[in-house]
């Protein structure tokens, strides 16, 4: 399958890249989540601007927290010992992203701006309060990745703007997990829960959890967090939350003939109880 | 738009619409065929080539993108007219059945093999995902791998 017609320029550094991109253009990085959808005719910029050999966007480093740069591979996120240490639950959901061929070349900041409810990555992010660096030709700003992440493919990226990285806070004192029931076919997240638990002895002080795959983008779920809060995790708690968690979800469901909304929106609470056991380990 | 690919240790110098995916590049351009095209969604690996060292479904790059980079096919793999260790294991495990997967498998799993040395067989399993067999034939795939991967980690 051939995309449409585009012009490509290759940019060889952000400030060029935005000078670059026009209104009808696109950035283009690994290019495994953009040129998917523009083969399949669902996307057809009229200009792609390759950001993919930008050394600033590159990279991964700890500093206190993690700064992931754009174009760090889901290969290279997983691979990565200081996102295995400060955010386990994020290196564990790239490293099923895709196979091991997409992985090498799929960015996080594609995969963030594509925004795809069923992908792994956002719903780590959101559960784990990272935010989203942005650059546009007015300056910089930084967003919440639950303030990120607005609809069914949509973002909070304007017209114009590039994802530059993505930073994490240290996550090392927290016990943080993703689990997902994963597409027979695709593996692409039916249901996906992350948990971020911070722990005081048997008792957990304080609960994140995101739910993505069985809603239309990735969901932070305060009813759950607060069912966790202040439990020992166990049953009563654990049942508590895997309510709640349907109720958070509620208004944001996904489903198709497969996998119908109400089955999804059960699965999560399923989901949301093998996280947190997986979490507190 | 002009690019410069190295493609089994030779310079392609050619001028392509830069939506030429690489895939097309390999087939159509340079009469590299043995690359295949398969469900063309970056699903099945057919289409699996190694860029400057790691597996890469090409039907999922523009050739643009690999403009100044090193890309290595199915067709380069044997030396001299002797197959590549991963091709003999194919051959005696009889890993292959109609055989359209085989120039995928062979690239993905080279690149794991290279960098899994003595990889178990769950680990060949799961670095098998990404490509699809449809006549189903994975336990010889999974065996040539295993022999291979053996042999490059100092066993028989």
């Amino acid at each position: 399958m051939w995309p449409n017609k585009f012009d490509y320029q290759r940019a060889e550094s952000v400030d060029q890249a935005l000078e670059l991109i026009g209104d009808e253009g696109k950035f283009l990085a690994g290019g495994h989540s953009l040129l998917p959808v523009m083969k399949l005719r669902l996307s057809a910029p009229e200009q792609l601007v390759d950001i993919g050999r930008i050394d600033s966007l590159r990279g991964i480093s700890a500093n206190g927290g993690l700064t992931i740069g754009a174009t760090a591979t889901h290969a290279e996120i997983a691979a990565s010992g200081d996102v295995q240490s400060m955010c386990g639950a994020l290196a564990d959901a790239c490293g099923g992203v895709g196979d091991q061929a997409v992985r090498n070349f799929g960015t996080i900041g594609g995969n963030i701006a594509h925004a795809d409810p069923a992908s792994d990555p956002p719903t780590v992010l959101v559960a784990c309060g990272a935010s989203i660096n942005i650059q546009g030709a007015d300056g910089s700003r930084s967003v919440d990745a639950e303030a990120f992440f607005v609809d069914l493919f949509e973002t909070d990226l304007d017209d114009g703007e590039l994802i530059t990285s993505v930073s994490l806070p240290n996550c090392s004192d927290c016990q943080c997990a993703y689990v997902k029931f994963p597409h027979p076919a695709s593996r692409y997240a039916i249901v996906g829960v992350a948990v971020c638990l911070k722990m005081d002895g048997g008792t957990c002080a304080q609960a994140d959890v995101a739910v993505g795959g069985a809603t239309v983008k990735a969901v932070k779920c305060a009813g759950a967090e607060a069912a966790l809060a202040g439990s020992t995790l166990d049953d009563a708690a654990l049942n508590a939350a895997a309510e709640a968690v349907k109720a958070d979800i509620a208004d944001w469901l996904a489903g198709d003939v497969a996998y119908p909304e109400s089955y999804r929106q059960q699965m999560a609470g399923v989901y949301l109880k093998r996280a947190v056991k997986a979490a507190a380990g | 738009m002009q690019i410069s690919v190295t493609v089994n240790g030779v310079v392609q110098e050619r001028d392509v619409d830069p939506r030429t995916l690489l895939v097309h590049f390999l087939r159509e351009e340079l009469d590299l065929t043995g690359t295949k095209i398969g469900c063309d969604t970056s699903q099945c690996g057919a289409c699996t080539v190694h860029l400057d060292g790691k597996a890469l479904k090409s039907c999922t790059l523009l050739a643009a993108q690999a403009d100044g980079a090193n890309v290595a096919t199915i067709e380069g793999l044997a030396v001299d007219g002797e197959h590549h260790p991963m091709q003999t294991a194919f051959w005696e495990n009889h890993g292959l059945q109609c055989g359209y997967c085989t120039p995928g498998m062979i690239m993905a799993t080279t690149a794991f093999v290279k960098d899994n040395p003595g990889a178990s067989e769950e680990a060949i399993r799961h670095n098998l995902e990404g490509n699809i067999c449809r006549c189903t034939g994975y336990h010889n795939i999974v065996k040539a791998v295993k022999q291979v991967a053996d042999a490059a980690a100092g066993g028989d």
